[in-house]
């Protein structure tokens, strides 16, 4: 795999080539936190940064996005019908974005991406964007991406990884996508031996410094319904109070919703992030809900993410282990310490909740 | 990338008053493109979003069979906003249908086999579309002995009473009709719940028996245990579920029961599957 040098001069001026060739998102600091924002021109991304306060999902898959227009307008031919709106999504790369990021959208696309139906919308925008990915030298104390199939400098979902060496970046490339984006960009000079095996250090010293940790080996095969029936799902959703924000700032959630917004004669449908830990998100019309209580609706949230999809994919959990949850809690429900009581309830029954 | 979020455009071409609540109505709609009827290819059971710009979209089941050409057929309750705003149009208005959405009663299972329909109230609307297609010529000489249990809270309140009185009149199906209650003295069929007529007039259970169960939770709860007791396999119990939509494609993320959709890896479950996963509905 070809490994090239950047230095901090060729860095700079690459970016600014290679935002003739395409559009570059990367993080920023807006007020307390960094935010992944498209860069205006000559802007740097600032990668004094662990990670981003919220995920970058948004660059695929917009908060808000409208899937058509209609007009009601009972004089025009095409009332009441509905006609795609088609974002045009010139090239673009993420800069800066963390591995456990990258990786969540592969996660991401095996819901928007099957064999029999496609969603155009989320699609077209992930083939469009290039991910020039950096890897984590100093990981968060609630970062466990090395358990939850990822890691500090994990490749999945990535066209280019750079290790920061200090004087110059490291960079491997990945993909053709990462290919093209170096030669936008006018990167070429080989890494040295030297270089290189600087970046594997990099990565062996930053995996190291991960401390947090989930079990995840008996979640497969321990029946569903028993963990659904476990009886510690009163313990864990007790202090929730369904605010969403797990489910907002988790890169790997996905849910939405469709809403119709009309202004006068014409409107939008919209497709928007729903949450698992809205109680609207499942009531019928009838009054029923199948979800009804918080204790159904935190259950929902962890077995979707640490059985259902482990069963219905085989490709390990829906989490990458960016703590972004555990942080962010207001009320400290830890998905590591959920995952451990599920995924030791095979072993331990109902005897005792791992801490 | 065909765009699976994108209705065909249709044209409202009749509307029918199903209920003495009026609550009901039947909606049949023709394509405005003929091109779209074709790739609208469904099967009984199957379901498609009813799509009006403006207000949203409803999962409905499709009640027309497709052996019925020309048309497409929607019976709907006034529930929410999408079908009480549908209840307003008229024919002659535009909309859309997205769809076929989900999976069908497993007519390849079936095949040779007596199948008894066990309806109740306006949960009859891909169960109509069943009947008629098992009863199509072409059809019906592929199935056993057909039987149907039907029951609504009052005469009134039965779906598509002139096509039960001609089932009624023929002798390929067997029809046993029921009401919660009536005072019409005229009333020629049976009175009494869905569970105790399943329990007098359901056929005997067997390998070569189905039983295709469609109705409100409440009778749902009371007639599977009959139907255990009639000897009836998990596996020879076939359910159709609702839960709350949005896609209908298997990815908004909400209908799920387990790891299976209700919108696309239903609503079509066998007791047998059902049993096998969390029962969010």
């Amino acid at each position: 795999m070809r490994m090239l040098l950047i230095d901090r001069r060729a860095w700079q001026e690459g970016l600014k080539r290679a935002a003739g060739q395409y559009g570059l998102i990367g993080p920023v600091k807006e007020k307390e936190f960094h935010s992944f924002r498209p860069l205006k021109p000559g802007e740097m991304p600032d990668l004094a940064f662990q990670n981003s306060r919220l995920s970058p999902k948004h660059v695929v898959y917009p908060q808000t996005e409208p899937m058509f227009a209609y007009t009601l307008d009972e004089t025009r031919e095409d009332r009441h019908l509905l006609k795609e709106v088609r974002r045009e999504i010139p090239p673009r790369a993420v800069v800066g974005i963390r591995p456990c990021d990258a990786k969540a959208f592969v996660l991401v696309r095996l819901n928007f991406d099957t064999p029999d139906v496609q969603d155009p919308y989320w699609l077209r925008a992930y083939e469009a964007t290039t991910f020039i990915g950096m890897g984590c030298n100093a990981p968060c104390s609630s970062c466990f991406c090395t358990t939850a199939g990822c890691g500090p400098f994990h490749e999945e979902g990535l066209d280019l990884l750079l290790a920061d060496l200090g004087e110059a970046f490291a960079a491997k490339v990945l993909t053709p996508k990462g290919e093209a984006f170096a030669r936008a960009a006018g990167w070429t000079a080989e890494a040295p031996a030297g270089a290189q095996s600087a970046f594997q250090e990099r990565a062996r010293a930053a995996e190291g410094r991960i401390t947090s940790f989930v079990q995840t080996e008996h979640l497969k095969s321990i029946p569903v319904n028993d963990l659904y029936n476990a009886s510690f799902w009163e313990e864990v959703s007790f202090s929730c109070i369904n605010c969403g924000t797990c489910t907002y700032s988790c890169p790997t959630c996905w849910c939405f919703d469709i809403q119709d917004e009309t202004r006068g004669k014409s409107g939008v449908r919209l497709r928007l992030w729903d949450s698992c830990m809205y109680p609207l998100f499942t009531l019928h019309g009838s009054g029923h809900n199948p979800r009804g209580t918080k204790l159904h609706r935190v259950r929902q949230r962890f077995m979707h993410k640490l059985k259902y999809f482990v069963e219905k994919y085989d490709r390990g959990i829906q989490c990458v282990g960016c703590g972004r949850c555990v942080r962010l809690c207001p009320v400290n429900i830890d998905i590591r310490r959920v995952c451990n009581m599920m995924n030791g309830f095979a072993v331990s029954g109902e005897a005792c909740a791992i801490p | 990338m065909r765009n699976p979020y994108q209705p065909y455009p249709v044209r409202i071409d009749a509307v029918t008053v199903e209920t003495e609540d009026r609550n009901l109505k039947t909606f049949r709609f023709t394509f405005l493109d003929p091109g779209d009827e074709e790739r609208f290819a469904y099967r009984a059971g199957q379901f498609a979003e009813l799509s009006i710009a403006g207000k949203g979209e409803i999962p409905i089941g499709i009640a027309s069979s497709p052996t019925e050409k020309g048309f497409v057929m929607f019976t709907v309750n006034k529930v929410g906003l999408v079908s009480s705003h549908l209840h307003t149009m008229r024919a002659g208005d535009v909309m859309g249908i997205r769809g076929p959405l989900g999976n069908w009663y497993p007519w390849e299972r079936m095949e040779g086999k007596n199948v008894v329909i066990i309806g109740g109230g306006f949960a009859f609307t891909t169960l109509r579309s069943s009947i008629v297609y098992m009863l199509d010529p072409q059809n019906r000489g592929r199935f056993g002995e057909i039987h149907v249990i039907y029951g609504a809270r009052t005469p009134g309140m039965l779906l598509y009473r002139e096509e039960l009185a001609a089932w009624e009149r023929r002798d390929d199906i067997r029809m046993h009709i029921t009401v919660d209650a009536t005072n019409d003295p005229g009333w020629k069929y049976h009175v009494g719940f869905v569970p105790a007529i399943t329990e007098k007039k359901a056929p005997p259970a067997g390998e070569d028996t189905f039983a295709i169960i469609c109705g409100p939770p409440i009778m749902i709860k009371f007639t599977l245990p009959v139907l255990e007791k009639l000897g009836y396999p998990n596996d020879r119990i076939i359910m159709s579920l609702e839960n709350r939509m949005k896609c209908g494609i298997g990815m908004c993320g909400r209908c799920n029961i387990g790891k299976e959709f209700v919108c696309k890896d239903g609503p079509v479950f066998t007791l047998e599957q059902l049993n096998r996963t969390p029962r969010e509905y």
